[in-house]
């Protein structure tokens, strides 16, 4: 069976009108992805139940777990059959999930979470839009590491972000996040579908050496192993210890450093390629308002909002938010006398933001603390006020 | 010391070559404990089921069982605490064909995973978990667990339990398991006869293997010796093959019940119900649905 076939793509090409997390859901289809493990959680149950309708149809598999724990271990271990796999859930559900996402990474399993971010902290606003969940996306798992988190701030970019995530997932061996919010999730606009031949998909490199001898956990430059999975001879062996190149427990101070500055490395040195962001109006921009998911479509109003009024605004849209785009801030920070960043929580990318900026401009953040998004308006009153 | 240090043990040949992993041994278990004894007898029944090596994946979750998939040369996983069941039925579930071998201990299975074990049962999922019961925290150091009988003494059980402990085989028959077996680890023979007939049963199979763990549990219940709680096994046990699993309960004193209890074979598995589910919504699909 080759890696090609069992992922074969389901790509229900057309124009729609649709929200969100089906959009999501959609573009997971659309990257191959064959299995999801899931446990229902507003605002993200729609994920599960577009994918209980679609993945039989491409021979795959769903199935509800009894909590996100095990949806997660699921999702760990079919991805360890070769299939591409996801989950989706909200932030109780993500927080069940943290451990195990852990294991993703020093396992190095390719996977996909889709996170609808609701209002928190705890059961917090079940319905409401929040955007809470960034640093917990960052650095909720125990231990140190890296990891890759996407924010889409339209139906379509759901769609087009599922497709990325798996791509990233599978070329980096990592599991990849998508940080939804409930109004991204539930709202609903018009979504293209292209057709198959114009979605690019990627899947996981395959080792090409013989099974005797085989070391699961050797890096080639790119600091990536190619990945064998269940099945194939090669005798796999994943543990969540740290391990050597063969995948044996290495419980020592060099095998920890060997492993873990591989695991580092190999987003750190790709963030040229992982990072995306969207720029608007930034080239004679003196105040830049920075955000992302739903908050972006209000910043980027208060952007025109505030041409017309005469102030020099520009605006930068965080599609990638882990990893941190440091350089590309710091070298708007020494252009702009102040940066503004509108975010549904208490200042989580405003943080990563000060800390990027390294006081070269003013940092504003103007948080709502999750149920509501930021008006145009009262994002210019805002610039209008501290410019003063 | 890796077994390539030392020189005797790689001059050797070992029935059990190709099956263990090389440079894997010595394994980190007690003198006296069963664990040894169960990875010996998982390999000789998978290789008289006569599965191919390459079709058999095995799964562990954490603490001294939790170590045996590391050791096995199989496509092996050590996962996270309690969770090896979600895990090898997301692995299970990508090939029928597969066979999955959950190996891991009481507390893994039964506490902190036994959400996923009554969840397993109950869907029938397409797997064989072997539970090594010591009947406590062994890696740990040897706290009270969710098998301890009542005035069993651990650390975190100084004057003694006050808890009820779980029946297993009770447990997962209410829940829908379809094959049922315990045995001591004494029982070698039969306990391989379980594991063969276990592996190549369909649907969710359950081998209870009561273990001897003479380091945190036996010294503090007057079980110094490994040898010595195998002796009371042998004293204890009684075979009652099919008996109602509500009377195989374990306690301080009494007869440890040993034996084959259920083993349907007329149940669908979760795999079956899956894949009827695929031909069904194709149908649905084909007729534009």
């Amino acid at each position: 069976m080759s890696d090609k076939k069992i992922n074969a793509p389901m790509v229900n090409t057309g124009e729609f009108f649709t929200s969100g997390n089906l959009a999501v859901a959609e573009g997971s289809l659309a990257a191959g992805c064959k299995f999801f493990g899931g446990y229902p959680i507003t605002p993200s149950s729609e994920v599960a139940e577009h994918m209980s309708i679609k993945l039989p149809q491409s021979n795959g598999h769903f199935v509800q777990f009894e909590d996100e724990i095990a949806s997660i271990a699921s999702i760990l271990g079919a991805s360890w059959g070769g299939w591409k796999s996801m989950t989706a859930t909200s932030g109780p559900g993500y927080s069940l999930m943290l451990e195990n996402i852990g294991l993703g990474i020093m396992t190095e399993t390719p996977c996909v979470i889709v996170n609808v971010q609701r209002g928190g902290p705890s059961t917090g606003l079940p319905t409401l839009v929040g955007q809470q969940d960034i640093q917990q996306a960052r650095w909720g798992s125990h231990g140190d590491y890296e990891i890759i988190a996407l924010s889409p701030n339209s139906v379509q970019e759901c769609f087009d972000l599922a497709v990325t995530a798996f791509n990233l997932a599978e070329e980096y061996r990592v599991p990849v996040t998508i940080l939804m919010d409930e109004t991204i999730g539930h709202m609903s606009e018009k979504l293209v579908i292209p057709e198959a031949d114009k979605i690019e998909i990627v899947n996981r490199k395959k080792p090409t050496d013989e099974a005797e001898g085989h070391l699961p956990y050797k890096a080639d430059d790119d600091l990536i192993p190619p990945m064998a999975v269940a099945g194939e001879g090669y005798n796999v062996m994943a543990t969540g210890l740290t391990h050597d190149e063969r995948g044996y427990p290495a419980l020592d101070v060099n095998s920890q450093e060997v492993l873990l500055t591989r695991l580092l490395d190999k987003i750190r040195k790709n963030k040229d390629k992982i990072i995306k962001l969207e720029e608007y109006m930034l080239d004679d921009a003196e105040f830049v308002i920075i955000s992302f998911g739903i908050s972006s479509r209000a910043a980027k109003g208060a952007v025109n909002l505030a041409r017309k009024k005469g102030l020099k605004v520009g605006y930068l849209r965080l599609i990638t938010i882990w990893p941190f785009p440091d350089e590309q801030i710091a070298q708007i920070a020494s252009k702009v006398k102040a940066i503004f960043i509108t975010e549904i929580n208490s200042g989580q990318v405003t943080r990563e933001v000060q800390r990027a900026v390294e006081g070269k401009s003013k940092v504003h953040g103007l948080f709502k603390l999750g149920g509501a998004i930021h008006t145009p308006t009262e994002i210019v009153e805002e610039i209008e006020r501290r410019t003063k | 010391m890796t077994e390539e240090e030392i020189g005797l043990i790689e001059a050797e040949e070992h029935p059990l070559d190709g099956y263990l992993r090389k440079g894997r041994i010595p394994h980190i278990w007690c003198p006296g404990c069963s664990l040894g004894s169960v990875m010996t007898v998982i390999i000789e029944a998978i290789k008289e089921s006569g599965i191919e090596q390459k079709n058999i994946a095995v799964i562990s979750g954490i603490g001294c069982t939790g170590r045996t998939a590391g050791y096995l040369n199989f496509d092996s996983f050590h996962t996270t605490h309690g969770r090896a069941i979600p895990f090898a039925i997301g692995l299970g579930l990508t090939d029928p064909n597969r066979k999955i071998i959950v190996i891991s201990g009481d507390g893994d299975l039964a506490s902190i995973g036994g959400n996923h074990l009554i969840h397993a049962a109950r869907r029938n999922a397409n797997i064989t978990v072997i539970c090594v019961n010591n009947f406590q925290y062994g890696m740990t150091g040897g706290q009270v667990g969710p098998t301890s009988y009542k005035g069993q003494v651990q650390t975190t059980a100084p004057y003694g339990n006050i808890e009820e402990p779980f029946n297993l085989p009770e447990l997962v028959k209410s829940c829908g398991a379809t094959y049922i077996a315990r045995w001591t680890a004494l029982d070698v023979r039969r306990v391989k006869e379980s594991f063969v007939e276990a592996i190549n049963h369909q649907g969710f199979s359950f081998v209870e293997v009561l273990g001897a763990c003479p380091t945190t549990y036996g010294r503090r219940n007057q079980l110094r010796e490994g040898i010595a709680i195998l002796e009371a096994f042998k004293e204890r046990s009684v075979i009652e093959h099919g008996i109602d699993t509500e009377k195989v309960a374990i306690g301080k004193e009494g007869p440890i019940i040993v034996g084959k209890f259920v083993d349907i074979h007329d149940k669908p598995t979760l795999t079956d119900n899956l894949l009827s589910i695929q031909r069904m919504s194709t149908a649905s699909k084909d007729k534009g649905a």
